[in-house]
């Protein structure tokens, strides 16, 4: 550090130069700091739980085109041959999937005659929903097959029609509703009391729009009939996924040929399709960190080049004055690093400025203050990395240098 | 002018070559800040587009709150009608064109047995849609209001599944079977896609438009499966078959109103239509009618995604330090030729001379920039497409953006040599000389 007052004298001639430099460090900090921790968000959000056995479940979607009269019975039939199928655990007719884009939501209540819902939720369908997601039960027990009522009889408005009124909760829920244990509670879905029988591990909603209640989610007694986006749902022996999909497939065409299948996925594919533009988000943000740092290091190499090749004669001289090598290289390096070290102090007040700016306009969190030493030890490198070509060289002035002109 | 101008060209180009490390790094910096910037804004400028150019500002949506007070659903600004509702305002007529519409899935039989049967999306609306939106014929026309009220089997496919099922002949007149329904073709749409996907967000914001049209009253005879968002309430059920008298919001309702007078006389009927409602004693909630225009509801529904915005700010800040990095080279650039300028001096070339020699130069450095930033951002597009989401399949450059470009560039490149053009230009004439 012996170098540090005769660098700042230097750099005075170059105020400019410097201050271009270091205001392009600065720069780069900040919006290195910002968008990687935009990108670990991301991250952290794509790998939010679903609560289900995701690696095996998969999907096959059905379409009617014409209508089938006896639909209770078809869903029936479909069911037992699915779980027939080789390679097959559990199958289910289901509304809608964690991390899907279709969602049923409503809103609960804890009291019947308080206007406003307490929390939105989705409510999952389907029989048997427990075993052919590889949902797991914490407390309680799963629904009774004698508590379950067909969606379309429920909705018909008819008197005869038995209606559910039994319900599984998440723990999530359980933990903001009632602080304690749920079961035996009760709730109020679209005006009807609903008594907690069980409680789940937390399972993700569709189409989550506040997430903070991504695991706003309960399981209804209620059996769905096909169309209106339900699809079949099937927990798989371990490899059978791709099997299983073709066969089904192909089964529930020959059932009926009046169906068409939309859709048929593994769960993986839910999940990909649902995070797919935070994937993208993330890809751009780390592209541009790295398009940033590299014209950034550019710029390093280029201005350091230049000021080398200004200097000769006096690092001539000062060769000739019996300064190693190492003392040139030194000196070109602590340059580099006291510049780096303005930008990055500049570079941290930046860093905050955008986040408030992220934190206003984008409801990003704060930036954690971890960020700024990490993006400092970041960008300390790379200027020591960009500089150390043109030092070298500037190492390698011979003494005789002093001796020209210029 | 002009050979002088060719003169400070041969000059640029002569010293651009004399340092090529340096005119590269200037060059793939702007290059790289342009590419950036361009690709964002490219899929920003599509995104936000206007959906039906030079109508749009015609185009309401009325909204009309039909609920009972005990509605339990939070959402504070209904955007669709029921049926009641929605079919009292169509028969109305009280503005230019009114359509109401719903979207929903058509599983279309191909003639051919051999062939599976494939769903593509359908909507189902009434007589106006076709005007009032300026949707483009390619092969016959829309239905009439006749056709609504006569439940008829016609349809209007559009130019994409005319190719699949007629090779894109003129299939007027030939039939199709759509579900368990044989319908005719009565008209067959030119390309035509309106982005953002205004008129039912609930399908998709950029979603495709649909594929085959059909009059709303026949869909709902033949038992046609709708689809998108749906909103009940009290006693309400989503049950199909009871979907005409159910409490719920289904159904897409937009009018053409083609003067201040005629949007303001529009808002009066509507708040007399609530009052009777409420009279009656629907509509419980007695709130104000509104009409929301189409820029309205996309910036109300944020339709075009945060990130793309954030995408383009964080574009635009990689552009600054780019810039900030080319002034910077670009002075030493300039600086370095100290000697060689402070010879012109002496020779007799003014400053003015200097600077203008310069600033050809740095103009140059942007030109190649621009030219090395289009190929960055046409391979950025391309990335950007990769992305299954529907919104990015759109961004595509067009020549406005491709002009804006190189201008973006060369005026970007030039404001960098400025101030290095006037340092530059402050070297006095002859005091290299000496130490030369």
């Amino acid at each position: 550090m012996l170098d540090i007052r005769p660098i700042l004298s230097t750099l005075k001639r170059h105020k400019v130069t410097a201050i271009l430099l270091v205001l392009e460090i600065a720069l780069t900090c900040a919006i290195v700091c910002n968008a990687v921790f935009l990108v670990r968000q991301r991250l952290d959000w794509m790998n939010t739980p679903s609560g289900i056995d995701e690696a095996h479940v998969v999907e096959v979607r059905p379409v009617n085109i014409g209508s089938t009269p006896a639909m209770h019975g078809r869903v029936d039939e479909t069911l037992q041959a699915l779980r027939q199928l080789p390679g097959v655990r559990y199958a289910s007719l289901a509304n809608e999937l964690p991390f899907g884009f279709e969602s049923w939501n409503d809103g609960i209540k804890l009291d019947k005659d308080v206007v406003a819902p307490v929390m939105h939720v989705t409510a999952f369908y389907g029989e048997g929903l427990i075993n052919s997601l590889g949902i797991q039960l914490l407390e309680g027990r799963d629904f009774t097959p004698d508590e379950y009522a067909w969606l379309d009889d429920i909705t018909s408005g008819r008197k005869d029609v038995v209606i559910p009124h039994v319900v599984i909760i998440t723990k999530f829920m359980e933990d903001r509703l009632f602080h304690g244990s749920a079961l035996g509670k009760t709730l109020y879905y679209g005006g009807e009391p609903m008594r907690v029988i069980g409680v789940v591990r937390d399972v993700a909603r569709p189409n989550v729009m506040d997430r903070s209640l991504t695991y706003g989610s309960m399981l209804l007694p209620v059996r769905m009939s096909e169309g209106i986006g339900a699809t079949y749902v099937m927990r798989v022996q371990p490899g059978q996924g791709d099997a299983v999909l073709k066969a089904a497939s192909t089964m529930l065409r020959e059932m009926d040929p009046n169906r068409v299948i939309q859709r048929k996925r593994h769960y993986s594919e839910v999940r990909a399709a649902y995070f797919a533009s935070d994937r993208a988000m993330a890809g751009l943000l780390v592209g541009v960190c790295v398009a940033l740092l590299i014209v950034t290091a550019l710029g390093i190499v280029g201005l350091g080049s230049f000021w080398v090749s200004q200097r000769r004669r006096q690092i001539g001289v000062r060769r000739a004055l019996g300064a190693t090598r190492q003392d040139v290289l030194r000196y070109f390096q602590t340059e580099n690093f006291l510049l780096a070290t303005m930008g990055i102090a500049l570079g941290m007040v930046l860093a905050y400025g955008i986040n408030i700016v992220l934190m206003l306009r984008y409801e990003s969190p704060r930036l954690p203050a971890a960020y700024l030493p990490l993006g400092a030890i970041a960008l300390w490198l790379l200027g020591q990395a960009a500089v150390y070509a043109p030092a070298r060289r500037a190492s390698r002035v011979p003494p005789v240098e002093a001796t020209r002109g210029n | 002018m002009g050979t002088e101008f060719s003169y400070y060209l041969e000059m640029a180009v002569r010293s651009l070559r004399r340092n090529p490390v340096l005119t590269a790094l200037m060059v793939v910096a702007i290059a790289l800040g342009i590419g950036a910037c361009m690709t964002t804004l490219t899929a920003l400028h599509v995104l936000d587009g206007d959906p039906l150019p030079g109508r749009s500002g015609s185009i309401y949506m009325p909204r009309i709150e039909p609920r009972a007070s005990d509605a339990s659903n939070e959402v504070l600004r209904p955007d669709q009608l029921t049926w009641t509702d929605g079919m009292a305002l169509l028969h109305a007529a009280r503005a230019t064109h009114q359509a109401l519409m719903v979207g929903g899935e058509a599983t279309i039989r191909p003639g051919d047995p051999g062939v599976d049967p494939f769903i593509m999306p359908a909507r189902f609306t009434s007589a106006d849609f076709f005007p009032m939106f300026g949707a483009p014929f390619q092969f016959g026309q829309g239905w009439s209001a006749a056709d609504d009220e006569g439940r008829a089997h016609v349809a209007v496919i559009s130019d994409a599944l005319n190719a699949r099922l007629f090779g894109g002949a003129n299939s007027v007149g030939r039939s199709i079977q759509v579900n368990d329904t044989s319908l005719r073709i009565i008209g067959v749409l030119a390309p035509w896609r309106p982005v953002p996907h205004f008129y039912d967000l609930n399908t998709g914001a950029y979603a495709s438009p649909e594929d085959i049209y059909l009059p709303l009253t026949t869909a709902r005879a033949t038992q046609l499966p709708r689809a998108g968002g749906i909103q009940c309430w009290s006693t309400g059920s989503t049950e199909e078959a009871l979907m005409e008298s159910a409490p719920c919001a289904w159904l897409q309702f937009w009018v053409q109103l083609d003067s201040a007078d005629a949007v303001k006389a529009y808002l009066a009927y509507l708040n007399d239509y609530v009052h009777v409602q409420h009279a009656s004693g629907r509509f419980e909630l007695l709130k104000p009618a509104e009409l929301t225009s189409v820029k309205g509801l996309l910036d109300e529904k944020q339709v075009v995604p945060g990130d793309v915005r954030l995408q383009f700010w964080l574009a635009s800040a990689f552009f600054v330090v780019c810039l900030v990095n080319t002034v910077g080279l670009m002075l030493a650039k300039f600086l370095r030729r100290a000697g060689e300028l402070g010879v012109r001096r002496a020779l007799g070339a003014s400053r003015r001379h200097i600077f203008a020699q310069l600033l050809v130069e740095a103009a140059i450095v942007g030109l190649a920039g621009g030219v090395v930033g289009l190929g960055l951002a046409w391979a950025g597009l391309g990335l950007v497409r990769l992305n299954p989401n529907r919104s990015a399949q759109l961004a595509h450059m067009d020549i406005s953006m491709l002009l804006t470009t190189f201008v973006l560039s060369v005026v970007a490149a030039s404001l960098a040599g400025l101030f290095p053009a006037w340092r530059a230009c402050q070297v006095p004439p002859g005091l290299h000389l000496k130490s030369q």
